[in-house]
């Protein structure tokens, strides 16, 4: 039912070494790649049916094919690859642990991918608030480059590579591809218009593929097992595996590699279900920009298509599972507070909705709200979702909306008679140390 | 005429100037990107390595080498959160209250944190020792309430243990890291680390923690295992 393949090795003390990680077959793929067409392994990873592990889902291989190729035109300018490795979307924390354990194995991914788009430089734009994980990819590019794995001429290709890890300065905005590329070029962060797209006017409006890290660490293992291999795990149009990131209240919060299409019932039933004697109240599928689910959604296959057919989505398979003490309004508050501060103020519906939905729900919260309240809240969500410049605005409205709609009768509670909810009962270590 | 402004390159007390040294570590950032400008990131966490702040010395600097001005220059530092306008304690503390988080415990701990250390969010004991910040999500979820500190992980944590932490680091006898070092840096250690300067502390640590671990051990002991690569491709 599990399938560690990025997480095969993390309990192996040096796993995030050179040698760590050639013990298990490190940078083998990189030696076969560098044999194969370029043209090849992007059909190859098309083949495959790998699908963007960032949120979106969006087909790898397709995005690496959109990149203009030949001399004329916007092909002939220099070629970009940038890993998103800004893990900042609430829940999601699968990257970083992935990065600290195994960072040969993205920088691995990252010069194939380089290759295949005939890219010379690459970046890794890494969230600056993970010192140990900023470390960790500087010596693995240090010990790459020492390897020959980096550089000129690696390992008599004729393919030169420099890749430069950027430590980000803090805004969950950079996570959005346009934004992050605005920000490493040293903008404020803010996301662009769009088209034109990042594959033909990204990073100094060069040609650029941005993918998320795990898409790019998956990257090896296909090349080394071929697309059959990745396609035999998953479901009919989620191939693979992947990093699922149970937490809150649970018994065994942590990193479970699975295939996609797997249940959270599945995982519950697997890691010991919720904490005793406590049920599950609602739960994210992909981080607080996903519809909240219930109980009621514990069969939902957690691939691309289940997820958004349970009217949710799949996202970054952040599973963050809140029992029966938790407070709904409470939680829901928080998020907003979240998007409120991390609203990057260019577009007016995400900056002002998302400071008015804070107030409003502060009232609520605190038990001075009306039920007039509830229909405003909606009815902000309404001049926010499809009509802010980015995701982030949209993303703002989904725990709002998927709330209200799952637990109305608790919010009128809260407009009745306050808050019922003992914080101290949510917390993991009670009254007792508190 | 003279406007009222503060002049740009007075230092306050207390704070070490920025040096020749720091402007060839500038220009060696600049030197890492096809464009100069992309060096603005790094090269503020640089000053902050200097001066433990964002200080319109630093910005000075910057816009200098950059050849930008000094309001593109600081309109960029007061959009990141990480840039700080006011000095951060040796050991700056960031308690996330994000939602999971903050229901699972991280709101009794900001609220002890202020508490013990009688100073509110964004504040510095009197000491210059410890100063802390409510913060959003820090990818480590699975290791809820989380506190950083410097920004290296201090996982599960309870009221008591944050108390023991904010003594310890008061006294400049702070634990290590659960993952990171075998010593805790200080901010401004840390911000060199940030602006691309390995400190060589890298290879310390574990690989992973006890929760990044609980899917493979579970796999383990089921016998689970992904298909192995067919022979061909082998």
């Amino acid at each position: 039912m599990l399938t560690p393949v990025l997480s095969a090795h993390w309990d192996e003390a040096d796993a995030f070494t050179l040698e760590g990680y050639a013990r298990h077959r490190g940078y083998e793929a990189l030696t076969k790649a560098l044999k194969t067409d370029p043209d090849a392994l992007i059909q190859l990873v098309k083949d495959s049916g790998l699908r963007g592990r960032g949120g979106a889902g969006f087909p790898t291989g397709m995005k690496w094919g959109f990149i203009p190729q030949g001399p004329e035109g916007q092909g002939g300018k220099p070629h970009y690859l940038v890993v998103n490795a800004d893990e900042s979307e609430p829940g999601t924390c699968k990257d970083v642990p992935f990065m600290l354990a195994n960072p040969h194995a993205l920088l691995e991914g990252v010069i194939i991918a380089s290759y295949a788009i005939r890219a010379s430089h690459a970046f890794i734009y890494v969230r600056g608030e993970v010192t140990h994980v900023v470390r960790r990819l500087h010596d693995a590019v240090e010990q790459a480059r020492a390897a020959g794995h980096l550089g000129k001429d690696i390992h008599g290709s004729g393919f030169d590579l420099e890749v430069v890890v950027h430590a980000g300065a803090g805004a969950y905005i950079c996570g959005e591809e346009t934004a992050l590329l605005d920000s490493l070029e040293g903008y404020r962060g803010q996301p662009r218009l769009r088209p034109p797209f990042p594959a033909t006017h990204g990073l100094y409006a060069c040609p650029t593929v941005v993918n998320n890290v795990e898409s790019i660490a998956s990257v090896p293992s296909i090349v080394l097992g071929g697309a059959e291999w990745f396609a035999s795990m998953g479901t009919e149009k989620s191939k693979g595996y992947t990093l699922y990131s149970l937490s809150g209240h649970v018994k065994k919060p942590g990193q479970y590699e699975a295939p996609l299409g797997i249940t959270l019932r599945q995982l519950l039933d697997l890691s010991g279900g919720m904490r005793d004697g406590r049920t599950l109240k609602f739960w994210t599928p992909g981080g607080s920009s996903t519809p909240l689910l219930t109980a009621d959604h514990l069969d939902v296959p957690l691939d691309y298509e289940g997820v958004t057919a349970a009217g949710s989505m799949l996202g970054t398979k952040a599973l963050q599972c809140f029992d029966d003490t938790t407070c709904v309004v409470r939680a829901i508050l928080r998020w907003t507070e979240f998007y409120a501060h991390e609203s990057c103020g260019k577009c007016t519906p995400c900056r002002e909705g998302t400071y008015w939905m804070v107030q409003i729900l502060q009232r609520l919260e605190a038990g001075t709200g009306t039920e007039e309240d509830i229909a405003t809240l909606l009815d902000t969500c309404d001049n926010i979702f499809g009509r802010a410049f980015c995701a982030l605005g949209d993303g703002a409205t989904s725990p709002i909306v998927s709330g209200v709609q799952l637990f109305r009768d608790e919010f009128l509670q809260h407009v009745s008679g306050g808050c019922p909810f003992d914080p101290v009962a949510s917390t993991v270590f009670g009254a007792v140390t508190a | 005429m003279d406007l009222g402004l503060p002049a740009t390159t007075v230092v306050p007390d207390g704070v070490p100037p920025l040096t020749d040294d720091t402007r060839r570590e500038a220009r060696e950032i600049i030197a890492r990107y096809p464009r100069s400008r992309s060096a603005l990131l790094p090269m503020l966490h640089l000053v902050q390595s200097v001066q433990g702040y964002v200080t319109p010395a630093g910005i000075s600097l910057c816009a200098e080498e950059l050849e930008l001005t000094k309001a593109e220059v600081g309109a960029v530092a007061t959009f990141y959160t990480m840039y700080r306008r006011r000095p951060a304690g040796t050991y700056h503390v960031g308690v996330c209250t994000n939602t999971l988080c903050a229901v699972l415990g991280g709101d009794a701990l900001f609220a002890a944190a202020k508490e013990h250390l009688g100073i509110g969010n964004n504040e510095t004991t009197a000491d210059g020792s410890v100063s802390i910040e409510h913060i959003e999500c820090n990818a480590a979820c699975d290791y809820a309430p989380v506190l950083m500190v410097n920004w290296e992980f201090y996982d599960n944590q309870d009221p008591q243990s944050l108390r023991g932490l904010l003594d310890a680091c008061q006294a400049g006898n702070p634990p290590a890291p659960t993952r990171g070092p075998s010593r805790l840096v200080s901010f401004k250690e840390m911000s060199r680390v940030l602006a691309g300067f390995n400190d060589g502390l890298g290879q310390e640590g574990v690989a992973a923690g006890p929760a990044s671990l609980i899917g493979l051990d579970l796999a383990r002991q089921r016998g689970d295992v992904a298909p192995s690569y067919p022979a061909s491709e082998a």
